[in-house]
């Protein structure tokens, strides 16, 4: 392993094949990502991953690795692109933290207090979605849903069932449910499944779970998500 | 010696949470109130807000009232400072944005569990609710904004010291919280 890049100055190692984000997370340096999971095909839909590469933004999960690149991870310049990004995903759901089950352990509001967001700025969508509670385990709130695809994925990837698709276009793309209702309880999910697990945000929630941990013993309570790693890093203690 | 930094605050559509969270500063208010002069708030009796250097502002905006309070806020604060995630983005009151005003107030004053003489109420003396709670900058111009639900005494400690001080406000990671 001879090659590599700049990553904020510091070589990189990576192998052919290898994005920017997978030689990152292999030599132990955060890049912010939501959308991003190490075992699913990249994305590239959340962008809070971009980086600077000679004045081009690029998301760190689409792009590969190669010789010699200098990339800007941390300079306030994309710090302030991944907080507008982060304030566009906030004003176009209902995220009401203080009335989630998934806060403190949330990959959403986790990324956004790492690159400093205060507040969502920009005039919110409120959105009327529903909440599909038909499933005996599992509740989904579509309002906390940023469409980063990673059940959608899941389910096909490595469940092998399907359940979930991205249908609609624009500001009207939305999660819907492969079953005869469009209901989560009339389809073949179930609790055990990948695709149960691997919500960044508090859309995908097991039933009768919520607010077991104590405040400030949550997963980004006292630590930020660069040094404590995503949710998914934590399954067992959080599931 | 120059006149004492002037403070007001005011909960709009707020639970007063965000006001005993800075009550929670506790024998450091003692300091604080070396440090600065207390105009309109609900800790003061002053009816009428007088100019200000510093104004606090807690609740989202669900009223008439509420419009004309934050204006008049904002008219006379040299600094607003958005506190708390009512203030900062609608917070839980907001969740009433999911339904029509109507179903809202027709569960309240007709519909309801145990409600007895059902009417909407409609004296003028009563300020009319907005069709949606709205964050406060989606109102008037924010320069500040203090998340957390309530922002923590130390958050909101660390916000009037450094302000006060004239010096960037950063806060510790542990003092941001949405939540």
């Amino acid at each position: 392993m001879s090659k590599t890049f700049k990553l904020d100055g510091r070589e990189i190692p990576f192998e052919t094949g290898q994005t920017i984000m997978d030689a990152a997370l292999a030599a132990g340096v955060y890049i912010p990502h939501l959308c991003h999971n190490p075992e699913f095909a990249p994305h590239g839909s959340c962008r809070v991953c971009v980086v600077d590469i000679g004045g081009r933004q690029v998301s760190a999960c689409t792009a590969a690795a190669s010789e010699g690149l200098e990339v800007d991870n941390s300079s306030e310049a994309i710090q302030e692109t991944r907080r507008a990004i982060l304030q566009m995903l906030f004003v176009e759901g209902n995220h009401v933290c203080p009335a989630c089950e998934k806060s403190g352990a949330c990959q959403l509001q986790a990324v956004a207090y790492y690159t400093g967001m205060l507040a969502p700025h920009f005039t919110h969508f409120f959105p009327r979605r529903s909440v599909d509670a038909s499933h005996p385990d599992v509740v989904i709130d579509f309002n906390r849903c940023i469409l980063c695809e990673l059940c959608v994925r899941a389910s096909r990837d490595h469940d092998g069932k399907r359940v979930f698709a991205i249908s609609g276009r624009g500001l009207e793309s939305h999660l819907v449910i492969d079953s005869h209702s469009g209901l989560l309880g009339d389809s073949s999910f179930a609790a055990t499944d990948k695709a149960a697990h691997v919500c960044p945000t508090g859309a995908i929630l097991p039933k009768g779970r919520g607010y077991e941990t104590p405040i400030g013993e949550r997963l980004y309570d006292r630590e930020p998500i660069s040094i404590v790693g995503d949710v998914r890093a934590h399954e067992e203690e959080v599931v | 010696m120059a006149e004492k930094p002037r403070v007001a605050t005011a909960s709009l559509c707020g639970c007063f949470g965000c006001h005993m969270s800075l009550l929670d500063i506790d024998e450091r208010i003692l300091q604080l109130v070396d440090l600065v002069t207390f105009d309109r708030t609900p800790l003061t009796d002053i009816k009428t807000l007088g100019d200000c250097d510093l104004g606090l502002i807690e609740g989202g905006v669900a009223n008439a009232e509420n419009v004309e309070v934050l204006r008049e806020f904002r008219r006379r604060c040299k600094t607003l400072v958005a506190v708390g995630a009512c203030a900062v983005n609608g917070g839980i009151p907001a969740m009433r944005n999911q339904f029509s005003l109507a179903e809202c107030l027709r569960e309240s004053y007709c519909d309801g569990v145990g409600v007895h003489n059902p009417g909407i109420p409609n004296d003028p003396e009563i300020p009319l609710l907005l069709n949606q709670v709205h964050p406060i900058h989606e109102v008037v111009a924010i320069d500040y904004f203090l998340p957390g639900c309530p922002p923590s005494a130390d958050a909101i400690w660390t916000f009037l010291t450094e302000f006060l001080e004239g010096r960037p406000i950063a806060f510790p990671y542990t003092q941001i919280h949405f939540d």
